[in-house]
């Protein structure tokens, strides 16, 4: 039942009744997302594309026992909503909304590890997307991916449509498609999804698309290396032109000093035997070998 | 978003942090009033915001009040590292017995602030960490418990060196940055040398804070100030006044997308076929014609740019707005120059007639895209 995701899980929705919640939501659900329930403080009893809407998070998962949630509220207003989902009970967060404080990150992903069994993706995730259940908790256009067994896990959106459209048109597929996010301090790793795709039956082979910025790509390959991954890996990294101190758009996308560079990682999936794209359509020629 | 350094200390001296005797002079004849005043020996330190300042030439040490007055004149104005030095911050010559290190830093990988501390400052802790990595103490912040005085204490007496009396008055420094870096939402704080002089006291010879981009909406305090940086290129200062995620670079392939990731792939992708990109340009997710109307323009004013590659993804983002916006900027734009652009997702029927029409070329591949737009430059 490819990672993360349980067969049906129910998805609230926090901040749905916003332009961003309202558009996705409606793309979700035409998908086959089971989305049970919207939350929006102070719009209790409205209905958004017949879902209805409630006051708070534990009103909607105490009556649809639900545990996942994706959240489109805003960075000012997000480290509340997550501590609300957290003590209502939700054990699969999904944090879409970009430009959180990361102090704010910082505190919620401690507290969400203190308690231990709570996965939060993101935040700046454009979410995930199960195409052989049809389930999409994010806002990656789901006609680009194709149910298969090719598990993706990446930081950017946009990047990842380029790849699953070169994978999708080769009359291959996706099992599960996870973004990290693109923020420096995210919940969610390459590590920790590397291990669920080793243990997901549907899985057959990963792609890693990294970009520069920190060292968790060094630090994945190192894990590849290290466990003799048994499941083919394709990596791909962008930024190779990207200079040094300039943020590429994403907050955590920085090369600083010597630390967060393209060959940086280029190197290390090299060094541990991973074939790396030189550019996008190399990925699915790497993976059909 | 970085501090001036003298902003730096402003904020630790309201925290009990003590900072060299100085002030702020905006001309030479202010930097002979400032050394007057100190009546000592001072250092004149040059407000900008680039690392290697000191190398590069932008400190300055003067014995005499005439010599700070003469040196001001020499450094105000100047080019250190491409920026104009207009400001100084004049302060006494601190008489130091030892140079220590103290910072807190963001650990991505720990997801936790780390404090960093060393009895080797002076140098880029990068440097120290190579050389005498036995010199670093750090301590990771759980963010629940917070860093007491008496966690400082005991990070710090890793150091066999310190005496206790040292301890306590370094903890207290380290303990209190930890403050300023919850209180002003900081990515950084560093004090680099903390300086011991030689009666004993520790002074905050430099300063540094940078307060996350994010977090700015909770400090009203900066909302006024120019968001522009002082790194920033006149292109680049421009986009950011636009609120476009612009990037300057030495090519002359114009370059806009969609998502972080797709533009950093499509400036490696024309890279690849032996172009020269002129820029990163990031549109977001969802953007409307007026931001890719305003983006292409701005890419278009550039005077290298030969050419121009967009990549559009649809997703969020829909085509035919996309599409749109090219369109409204190609009429308005002064110069025209070739673009090419690459076009498929949400709503690309609509996209690819309007660019159609409008004589645009459009390519399904990104690679095809590519290899056209370095044909046509």
């Amino acid at each position: 039942m490819g990672i993360i995701l349980s067969e049906k899980p129910k998805v609230i929705v926090q901040g749905i009744t916003g332009n961003t919640g309202r558009f996705h939501t409606a793309l979700m659900l035409q998908y086959g997302t089971n989305i049970v329930a919207g939350v929006t403080p102070g719009r209790g009893g409205e209905e958004v594309e017949g879902i209805p809407v409630f006051n708070t998070v534990s009103e909607a998962s105490g009556k649809f026992n639900s545990d996942t949630s994706i959240m489109f509220v805003p960075a000012n207003t997000a480290k509340d909503a997550v501590f609300e989902a957290i003590s209502a009970g939700i054990k699969i967060l999904v944090i879409i909304t970009e430009g959180i404080p990361q102090k704010d990150a910082i505190q919620f992903i401690n507290k969400a590890n203190d308690i231990g069994d709570i996965i939060i993706i993101g935040p700046n995730s454009p979410g995930l997307i199960a195409p052989p259940h049809k389930i999409n908790i994010g806002i990656m256009p789901d006609h680009i991916f194709n149910r298969g067994n090719v598990g993706i896990v990446f930081r950017s959106g946009t990047l990842t449509y380029e790849i699953a459209w070169h994978i999708t048109n080769k009359g291959l597929g996706q099992s599960t498609c996870v973004g990290i996010g693109g923020d420096a301090i995210v919940g969610l790793d390459y590590i920790k999804i590397l291990k669920m795709f080793k243990a997901d039956e549907e899985t057959k082979k990963v792609v890693l698309l990294g970009e520069i910025g920190g060292n968790a790509e060094e630090l994945v390959a190192q894990y590849i290396s290290e466990t003799n991954y048994p499941k083919p890996v394709v990596a791909y990294i962008a930024g190779r032109s990207a200079p040094s101190g300039k943020r590429m758009g994403h907050a955590g996308a920085i090369i600083m000093g010597n630390t967060g560079t393209a060959e940086s990682k280029i190197n290390a999936f090299t060094a541990a035997g991973v074939p790396e794209a030189e550019k996008p359509s190399d990925v699915v020629k790497l993976l059909e070998i | 978003m970085k501090l001036f350094e003298y902003e730096a200390k402003d904020i630790f001296l309201g925290y009990g942090i003590a900072v060299p005797e100085g002030n702020i002079a905006n001309n030479s004849n202010e930097a002979e009033a400032i050394a007057r005043e100190i009546n000592r020996p001072v250092v004149l330190k040059s407000q900008i915001l680039v690392s290697g300042r000191g190398k590069g030439g932008g400190i300055i040490f003067a014995d005499s009040i005439t010599e700070s007055e003469k040196e001001a004149s020499k450094l105000i104005g100047t080019l250190i590292k491409g920026i104009i030095v207009d400001r100084l911050l004049v302060e006494e010559k601190l008489d130091i017995a030892e140079q220590y290190y103290a910072s807190v830093i963001i650990d991505r990988k720990a997801k936790k602030y780390v404090i960093l501390a060393s009895t080797s400052g002076g140098v880029d802790i990068e440097e120290i960490a190579k050389i005498s990595p036995e010199k670093i103490v750090r301590y990771w912040v759980h963010p629940a418990d917070g860093f007491s005085k008496q966690a400082a204490e005991s990070m710090l007496s890793q150091f066999s060196n310190l005496s206790h009396d040292d301890i306590t008055k370094f903890a207290s420094i380290i303990h209190t940055l930890y403050k300023v870096t919850m209180d002003y939402d900081a990515e950084l704080v560093e004090i680099n040398p903390l300086v011991k002089t030689a009666s004993g006291k520790f002074i905050a010879a430099d300063a540094r804070i940078i307060v996350d981009d994010n977090a700015i909406f909770r400090h009203p305090e900066f909302s006024s100030r120019d968001m522009v940086r002082s790194d920033d290129t006149p292109l680049e200062a421009e986009a950011r006044k636009q609120g476009i995620s612009y990037v300057d670079l030495s090519g002359d392939i114009g370059i806009i997308g969609n998502g972080a990731g797709l533009v950093m792939a499509t400036l490696d992708l024309v890279n690849y076929f032996g172009g020269k990109p002129a820029n990163f340009l990031d549109v977001g997710g969802g953007a409307k014609p007026e931001v890719i109307k305003k983006g292409l323009k701005l890419v278009m004013s550039k005077p290298e740019v030969k050419g121009v590659l967009v990549n559009c993804l649809g997703g969020i983002t829909r085509c035919g707005i996309v599409a749109q916006g090219i369109i409204e900027a190609l009429q308005e734009a002064c110069e025209k120059k070739p673009i090419i652009v690459r076009m498929i997702g949400t709503d690309e029927k609509e996209g690819i007639q309007l660019l159609n029409e409008a004589g645009v070329p459009v390519y399904p591949t990104l690679e095809e895209a590519a290899e056209e737009i370095l044909k046509r430059t």
